[in-house]
């Protein structure tokens, strides 16, 4: 990923920053600049608290260029506990049984392998709540 | 606006063309459709083209067919709407004609996808999605599709092996299409053991990375008797537009797009889903049958699996799909797959489809997807 590209993502990869909109309340992730729904400009810096429940799920076994060492890694959506769908990788899933409407939260790890620009691009991936993968007790 | 019709229709086999680059497809594809009309006049050339940046090196790739192909200097554009560019290109041609703007206008998709290794392709497919919030966290489409099709199984109780049917019916009809890539029958058993690729999609789910072009020539309706073969109409043509990241759906499983450009192009023609004898559909993955089914109103939403079960959609169902192999079975050279299903309704309803002729045709839809749903162009054509 090219330095500026990752420099202006940081907010939404770092703190999962997205917009609000004042005139509907609805809330995106990724930030939008027009409220698809009402159509409203203007919208708000919105940070989502990074819980969320599973949608649903992929193992990649082949993978993209740039994600070989990661492999086999797993993929999903989530949906927001303020509402959005949002896609992403899941962290610490292995020997997990994944199910649809787990909790889970964000995590901020390493996204992909280094490129040719050598630096380590991070961001948010999403992992079952701890409490949720332990036997109980 | 004036009425358009197809009057010459041509295309290269699919397959791995490692002596053949973009540029020998594109002109074999045009030649053909240009000797299968009969007519020499072309005011304008618009190429259907994905990935020619990525995988070949190569932009300004209309002037390099039309330079290829002895067109110069006719106006040459590209066109491009990720997977959905074949059909976009047909809208191209038709809008110039119907417009007024040109009266002969070859409309030619190519893909060279075979010079780059895997991982390499399904990056540059990746280019379809969202860069920033899907390709650049290693969510491929083969996972996109993934995603939705086990969210698809989780609410209407489905098993992987429900979506058998879609992949059989598409090796059948490409056994009886010469020009098809993948041209052997296969089993139930064959699906179930074939290799994951992203869980729960495997190979036998999957539109093969092939090489391609597929070619049309389109002129105004009043002109085309002077063609050496039957014109066929177009009678709708329509594109529709939807979020490009999937997750910013609010329903991930209602292909809006698909359902918008399939009304808009129904509306066009006077037709109801009903009035349609056969349907080249996106099977880029068999998910994209079930959903595309539903959205364009061929099934209720969770039915298009029984749909295929029942054998409807074959070819001597109610609503055929993939008559002559589809992405599945033809192969998915991804920017030429568009026109590959134009030509494929134009020979049906030309009735030159061979054994894999669907009797009595004479009304046909071609539905091209790009992205995750995020664009389609709908064409119906009438002979």
């Amino acid at each position: 990923m090219e330095l500026p590209r990752y420099h202006r993502l940081r907010g939404p990869y770092y703190r999962l920053e997205g917009r609000a909109c004042p005139g509907c309340s609805r809330r995106f992730f990724p930030p939008r600049s027009v409220c698809p729904s009402c159509k409203s400009g203007g919208l708000r810096p919105f940070a989502f608290c990074g819980r969320a429940t599973l949608y649903s799920w992929s193992h990649v076994l082949q993978p993209a260029r740039g994600f070989a060492s990661m492999a086999p890694y797993t993929v999903g959506m989530v949906r927001l506990e303020e509402g959005p769908l949002v896609s992403a990788q899941l962290a610490d899933a292995d020997g997990v049984e994944l199910a649809v409407g787990m909790p889970l939260e964000m995590v901020t790890r390493k996204i992909r392998d280094a490129d040719e620009h050598g630096y380590i691009v991070y961001g948010y991936k999403f992992r079952p709540l701890l409490m949720a993968t332990r036997p109980r007790p | 606006m004036r009425d358009v019709s197809v009057i010459g229709v041509g295309q290269t086999p699919v397959g791995e063309h490692w002596d053949r680059s973009l540029r020998d497809l594109a002109v074999e594809a045009i030649a053909e459709a240009r000797r299968d009309a009969g007519v020499d006049r072309v005011d304008a050339l618009y190429v259907g083209n994905m990935l020619s940046g990525e995988l070949a090196g190569q932009e300004n790739v209309a002037t390099l067919v039309a330079d290829a192909a002895g067109l110069l200097p006719k106006e040459a554009l590209k066109i491009e709407a990720a997977c959905a560019s074949g059909g976009a290109v047909l809208r191209a041609a038709y809008l110039a004609v119907a417009c007024g703007a040109h009266d002969y206008v070859l409309a030619v998709g190519v893909e060279k996808m075979t010079d780059v290794l895997t991982d390499g392709v399904t990056a540059a497919l990746a280019l379809a999605a969202d860069a920033d919030y899907e390709a650049a966290h290693g969510i491929t489409f083969a996972a996109l599709n993934a995603i939705l099709m086990r969210r698809y199984m989780h609410e209407h109780r489905a098993s992987h092996e429900d979506f058998a049917p879609f992949s059989i019916n598409a090796h059948r009809n490409a056994a009886l299409n010469p020009r098809a890539m993948y041209r052997q029958p296969i089993t139930v058993e064959d699906f179930i053991r074939s290799p994951i690729v992203a869980d729960p999609i495997n190979i036998l789910d999957s539109a093969g990375i092939s090489d391609g072009a597929a070619a049309l020539l389109v002129c105004p309706a009043s002109e085309a008797r002077r063609a050496r073969r039957p014109p066929v109409r177009i009678t709708g043509s329509a594109c529709a537009t939807d979020t490009l990241g999937l997750a910013e759906r609010t329903d991930p499983l209602v292909w809006q797009a698909v359902a918008d450009s399939a009304r808009l192009a129904c509306g066009q023609a006077k037709l109801k889903p009903k009035d349609i004898d056969l349907f080249e559909l996106h099977d880029a993955f068999t998910i994209v049958s079930v959903l595309s089914l539903e959205a364009c109103g061929f099934a209720d939403r969770g039915s298009a699996l029984k749909l295929a079960a029942e054998g409807r959609i074959a070819l001597e169902g109610d609503i055929p799909i993939c008559t002559l192999g589809g992405l599945k079975g033809r192969g998915h050279p991804v920017g030429a797959s568009g026109t590959y299903q134009l030509v494929e309704t134009a020979l049906q309803l030309r009735g030159e489809a061979g054994p894999a002729q669907v009797k009595g045709a004479s009304i046909g839809m071609a539905q091209s997807v790009g992205g995750s749903g995020s664009v389609a162009v709908t064409h119906i054509l009438q002979v």
